[in-house]
């Protein structure tokens, strides 16, 4: 009994931290843009198919096609935000829905196009598979790799958010873009970079979130609540917020899929509705 | 004396055509309602496409009053409609066929729950309203999904038999009965939203979305007039679903689906929102594409779907509605 619920948390915990890896660029964009990026799951599929293309057709290895993801999708980021987002920073936010859900539909319909709608498979390798077994409870030994990714990448992030002069710039562009162009700094140089990482970062989540979360066309809508509840249950614009949410979050869905499976995915919306209206400004309380 | 406050405070920010407008129906707004009658002699092939058109412009016109008058952003509008069309759809199953009081039931219960929903909705800013709107719609969906004893689940609710409208009128396959039954209901609703948005109450909802955090000063409360809009367009949502029941005397589990939030969002951008006719000409449009499109490829009308917002947002605000809108306003210019 005890042993189950270790296990169930375990796995919630790298569930939770794959939702946050994907969302924290979503956060970072809600925060410091204003913008309701609707199809923010969009990028972290392409990492996902970047992945799946790389390893199945070109043959490189899993571990290398986690950079290869993260390096296109924050491409393909900069690029938008170049020509597209950087338009919608000041639309209504009615706009910024209609936009990206535009683009979300667009992008699933490309997947489609090009890799077919069934779910793609991963090819991990040998060490990765399998689980360990300590104190009578099993471990995926891919779920411990994957949260020992997201505390490195966290750890990092954090370190460069806090101690950093980049750090320093987008933290006062998400306490007040103006004052903050005001002493110089380059606001727009800044959204770009910073839009780009947090795509960057959910392609890399979508790269390794294949063998977790699946991946077919529809992984943009299928995982956008998920997205949008780590970010507005945890505020806009933080790290440990989002990261708190993810991983509570991840945990009540496993939990709900495993104890009352015939619930289905009824336990997060209900869940959703409860922290939303506990929280209608996120856990930190920072209005975005 | 409220009003007049309001009036002043409205009509410098907006053009002349924002002051109370007289409630003539004008000679283009009449041949648009005479045009379906029109369709239904020339064109009786159409009639169960027309009667589906009806019907999504019903809902459509619903997400106009919160949308496009009271300035709620919702991605959870289908909820209502299956609500509506749940409730119709067991009604029936359970003994009560009739179709009117089915459409007024099926209309309370939704416009209930509306009303509770509201209070959530009011709370929060843009992206908590959006949230909370989407996670209604899903936990609705999931609802539904799960009952399956009750609502049959994916394989949808059917079985049941709708009474004679009047107890005269059957719903043939022919689909003559449900062409006119929808288009009158939807020209009912239609012109009672038409007087009320041309009411103060309409002009205090144009408030709230040009600019919530003035209305207070002007004696106005906000919350109320929310609560009030997303109870009435949750109602009439409501009537659009058991209509399509009705009309179709089959609930498929899709009608609570997220997609069709989105495209009640996408075609009443495109037909332009905050203008009524917006709603009832981009549901035209919207289906009659999507019928000739989709039959060629689903992916590819997914893909001309999204270009089309995409383009819509960042060169033709205003839709349809707001373009004829423009170029009436610059003849208008030129006359002078």
């Amino acid at each position: 009994m005890l042993t189950d619920f270790i296990g169930v948390v375990f796995d919630g915990v790298a569930y939770g931290s794959l939702l946050f890896l994907i969302a924290i660029g979503l956060s970072v964009t809600m925060g410091l843009m204003n913008l309701i990026n609707l199809a923010h799951g969009a990028f972290a599929m392409t990492g996902g198919y970047v992945c799946v293309y790389a390893s199945l057709r070109l043959g490189v290895p899993f571990l290398l096609t986690l950079p290869l993801a993260f390096a296109a999708s924050a491409a393909i980021g900069v690029v938008y935000e170049r020509l597209l987002y950087r338009r919608l920073y000041k639309a209504s936010h009615l706009d910024q829905v209609l936009f990206t859900i535009g683009m979300t539909y667009m992008a699933i319909a490309v997947a489609t196009f090009l890799f077919g709608s069934g779910q793609q498979p991963v090819s991990l390798p040998h060490w990765l598979q399998g689980r360990w077994r300590a104190g009578g409870i099993d471990f995926g030994i891919y779920q411990v790799f994957l949260i020992a990714v997201v505390i490195f990448l966290t750890v990092g992030l954090e370190l460069l958010i806090q101690r950093t002069r980049f750090g320093a710039q987008v933290r006062a562009a998400v306490d007040n873009q103006d004052v903050a162009a005001g002493v110089g700094i380059h606001v727009n140089r800044l959204f770009t970079l910073v839009f780009a990482l947090g795509c960057g970062l959910a392609g890399l989540g979508g790269g390794l979130g294949i063998e977790v979360l699946g991946l077919d066309p529809t992984f943009p809508l299928k995982y956008l609540v998920y997205f949008l509840l780590v970010v507005t249950v945890g505020g806009a614009g933080t790290i440990n917020g989002p990261l708190v949410a993810a991983l509570v979050l991840g945990v009540f869905d496993v939990a709900g899929k495993y104890y009352v499976p015939q619930v289905g995915a009824f336990v997060i919306y209900a869940l959703m509705l409860i922290l939303l209206v506990i929280f209608p400004a996120g856990i930190r309380g920072k209005r975005g | 004396m409220m009003f007049a406050k309001l009036m002043a405070w409205v009509r410098p920010s907006v053009d002349s055509e924002v002051s109370l407008p007289h409630d003539r129906w004008s000679l283009v707004e009449v041949a648009f309602w005479v045009a379906p009658l029109a369709v239904y002699f020339l064109f009786p092939g159409y009639l169960v496409l027309g009667s589906q058109i009806f019907v999504t412009a019903l809902c459509a016109l619903s997400l106009d009053l919160i949308l496009g008058y009271a300035g709620i952003v919702s991605l959870g509008h289908a909820a209502f409609f299956g609500i509506g069309a749940y409730t119709a759809g067991l009604l029936a199953l359970h003994g009560w066929g009739e179709p009117l009081s089915g459409l007024l039931a099926s209309g309370v219960i939704a416009a209930a729950v509306g009303f509770l929903v509201s209070f959530l909705v009011v709370r929060g800013q843009d992206l908590a309203r959006l949230m909370v709107t989407l996670g209604v719609g899903l936990v609705l969906y999931e609802a539904a999904n799960q009952a399956a004893s009750i609502t049959g689940g994916v394989d949808g609710l059917g079985g049941f038999t709708v009474g004679k409208l009047f107890g005269v009128f059957h719903f043939g396959i022919d689909g003559r009965t449900a062409y006119l039954y929808s288009l009158i209901v939807l020209f009912l609703v239609f012109a009672l939203m038409r007087r009320m948005v041309n009411s103060p109450f309409g002009l205090a909802l144009r408030g709230l979305r040009e600019g919530a955090s003035r209305m207070p000063a002007l004696g106005v409360s906000v919350r109320s007039l929310q609560v009030t809009s997303f109870t009435l367009a949750a109602g009439i949502a409501g009537v659009a679903g058991a209509l399509l029941t009705q009309t179709t005397q089959f609930v498929g589990l899709d009608v609570l689906g997220f997609p069709r939030s989105a495209e009640l969002l996408i075609m009443l951008v495109f037909g332009g929102a905050g203008r009524l006719y917006g709603a009832v000409i981009g549901a035209t449009v919207f289906m009659v594409a999507q019928e000739i499109l989709s039959g060629v490829s689903h992916v590819y009308w997914q893909f001309w779907l999204g270009l089309m917002l995409v383009v819509i947002v960042l060169f033709a605000r205003g839709g349809i509605m707001g373009g004829v809108a423009r170029v009436r306003a610059h003849l208008a210019r030129r006359k002078q």
